[in-house]
């Protein structure tokens, strides 16, 4: 998990540091600077240290020791001073109001189709899902959210405008409906994407011997699809959904941009024109954080729901 | 003669495929008495284990062309609703199957998974189940069958897997167990092993059995008759000596042929040329005149039926008796 996390920070910083052509220093120290300042600059930021010094600088704000992690005095914004530490902060509820909604969205779509698409194979229902599902991936996530922007807060009027303003209370922005839109642009791909996986696991779980068994103990077809087949088909889902939510948890960076949400995604992208190297840094060391967690819990969670992963 | 306990009467399984019909079960007959062992034995693809699934009711209508009487203590199963179905289903006719490896599900506790089948037909309390569910356990010869009980399907070896499913098919006294192939997946010892215990639960429950496999050796033991499937359809019908000693069928004469003999001395063994057949394409006539050595005209052009040899023996040949009455002695018991 380190190792893992120690890799990608390597990568980040020489990635967005090292190989881009211009130099921060000039960026951060504005136009028609003098080499004087630009000097004094470079040193304030530490431009002008040996590599190995400056990616140790970054590297020690990733130790999560208190005071150390994504520390103050290297982790601020390049081109306004704020501490990315702040400004993840400020930002996150953002994000993770609009993946929670969007996770519990598609989960609730997804995994009901998909069920009902399997038990009901063949049918108008099934190949209805189906299509859904096929059109649901296939779609582009900034097409449909400009696509439902337009029908439904340009045509019909029946959705807010666009837009939260940073530091708007983030309550009360679902009540006034500025998530829902957002919510299904990006619910829409994952859950035509589960509504297949959900479908084949349960396919391929009710043709399982046990499944036969269960069947031949004389129990209900509804006992046998919804205990016996469900159980096996979406222990499997939760290693996806685990995964997928931490994803999005770094910052969901299309939708965010397409309806303008303030949140972890949209200051990545901005972070990265302005070539703000510890803003760039910081967002993703805490997007990879969330990633190798939401592994470690997985995984746990997936020995207490499948036995034969629990350890002796 | 007393009634008996299931008949199956001209019984057709076709199921209608992509390729063409599938004929997996071609009109056979049988029946079974109280407390009988019968064994079904066949080539894989002989319809052995459809006909038994269709008899469970696992084969459905839905799924297949079926035709025929299945009767079971004086009932018309075929026509039954799912629901009355159900209600026999497990309690009174119950089944075991060929892989205990992937019968039990996974996720869920062996004594639970018993206990399942107990709270579906009885009216009990759960801890009641379960602790039935262990004495079962126990009565098929499981160590600690409390411990045993609590734990997961993973943590049984094959044949305390086969135990459990036998512990399972049992735990509601059914009147007849269907067993498909319940030791081919299993080690040698652990077969002779799980066949005993068959045999002797079998008493102690006082349930009539029919043993499905491919193996004649494995029914030997414990079958009273046996019938011996070929394409769909039943080729010798018998008494397990008259099958053994008097055999009148080619195909059963192969598969006695192909058994391997302790303390004989054999160059080889002698298999059954060719394979079984594809049950779409059956070949006209007799469906193992490709295979039969002895095969002659007639036996490609008509089908020949399951005619009475004397009392409880049939097979299904144009051979004449005397013709099988020669060959059986000078061919096929010489080897003994």
């Amino acid at each position: 998990m380190i190792l893992v996390l120690w890799i990608i920070s390597l990568a980040t910083f020489f990635i967005f540091v090292k190989l881009p052509p211009g130099d921060p220093a000039r960026r951060l120290a504005g136009k028609g600077a003098s080499p004087e300042t630009l000097a004094i600059v470079r040193h304030n930021v530490g431009l002008d240290r040996p590599i190995w010094v400056q990616y140790s600088r970054f590297a020690k704000g990733l130790v999560p020791f208190p005071g150390w992690f994504l520390n103050e005095q290297v982790y601020y914004s390049w081109s306004n001073r704020v501490a990315v530490k702040d400004e993840i902060i400020r930002r996150f509820p953002y994000t993770a109001v609009l993946t929670i909604g969007a996770t519990i969205l598609w989960l609730a779509i997804g995994i009901p189709i998909g069920i009902l698409s399997a038990v009901k194979r063949r049918s108008v229902a099934d190949r209805s899902a189906m299509v859904f599902a096929l059109v649901g991936v296939s779609m582009p996530t900034f097409w449909l959210g400009l696509l439902l922007i337009f029908v439904f807060y340009y045509q019909l009027g029946w959705a807010p405008p666009t837009g939260i303003n940073i530091g708007a209370n983030w309550w009360d922005s679902i009540w006034q409906g500025k998530y829902i839109l957002a919510w299904i642009t990006l619910a829409v791909t994952s859950a035509a994407f589960y509504t297949r996986v959900v479908r084949s696991n349960m396919l391929e779980t009710m043709s399982e011997d046990y499944i036969r068994t269960a069947r031949a103990k004389g129990l209900s077809e509804r006992t046998v699809t919804y205990k016996h087949g469900l159980r096996a088909s979406l222990t499997p889902v939760v290693t996806m959904v685990g995964l997928d939510f931490a994803t999005l948890l770094g910052g969901a960076v299309i939708t965010e941009q397409v309806f303008s949400i303030p949140g972890l995604g949209v200051y990545a992208l901005n972070s990265l024109y302005l070539t703000d190297f510890p803003a760039v840094m910081g967002v993703t060391i805490v997007a990879a954080v969330f990633i190798v967690v939401a592994n470690l819990l997985v995984d746990i969670v997936y020995a207490f729901l499948d036995p034969r992963v629990r350890l002796t | 003669m007393p009634e008996p306990l299931l008949e199956v009467k001209d019984l057709h399984v076709h199921f209608p495929t992509d390729d063409g019909l599938v004929k997996a079960v071609d009109g056979i007959s049988y029946s079974i008495q109280p407390g009988e062992t019968l064994g079904i034995v066949g080539e894989s693809g002989s319809g052995k284990s459809v006909s038994s699934l269709t008899v469970m009711g696992l084969v459905t209508r839905k799924q297949a062309d079926i035709s025929g009487d299945v009767v079971f203590e004086g009932q018309e199963l075929l026509d039954l609703p799912a629901d009355e179905m159900r209600k026999i289903r497990g309690a009174k006719i119950s089944m075991i199957f060929q892989d205990p490896m992937t019968s039990l599900h996974p996720y869920y506790r062996v004594g639970d998974q018993i206990a399942e089948a107990i709270l579906q037909h009885r009216d009990v309390s759960k801890k009641e189940a379960f602790a039935q569910a262990v004495e079962m356990l126990d009565r098929v010869r499981i160590a600690q069958p409390k411990d045993r009980a609590r734990q997961y399907p993973h943590e049984f070896s094959g044949g305390m897997r086969q135990r459990a499913m036998i512990a399972m098919a049992l735990s509601l006294n059914p009147d007849l167990l269907i067993a498909d192939e319940p030791t081919t997946a299993l080690d040698v010892t652990v077969q002779a092993q799980i066949l005993e215990l068959i045999g002797t639960l079998k008493h102690e429950f006082n349930a009539a059995v029919i043993i499905i496999t491919h193996d004649l050796g494995v029914v030997a033991e414990h079958c009273d008759n046996i019938a011996v499937m070929y394409a769909g359809k039943i080729a010798e019908y018998g008494r397990t000596d008259d099958i053994y000693y008097r055999p009148h069928h080619p195909y059963t004469w192969g598969l006695l042929q192909s058994i391997p003999r302790l303390g004989e001395v054999t160059e080889r063994l002698t298999p059954i040329p060719g394979l079984p057949p594809s049950l779409i394409h059956v070949p006209s006539g007799c469906a193992f005149n490709p295979r039969c050595a002895y095969a002659f005209d007639r036996c490609r052009k008509d089908v020949p039926e399951l005619l009475p040899i004397d009392g409880h023996h049939a097979s299904a040949c144009h051979l004449s008796l005397a013709d099988k009455d020669r060959i059986l002695q000078e061919e096929v018991l010489v080897d003994r």
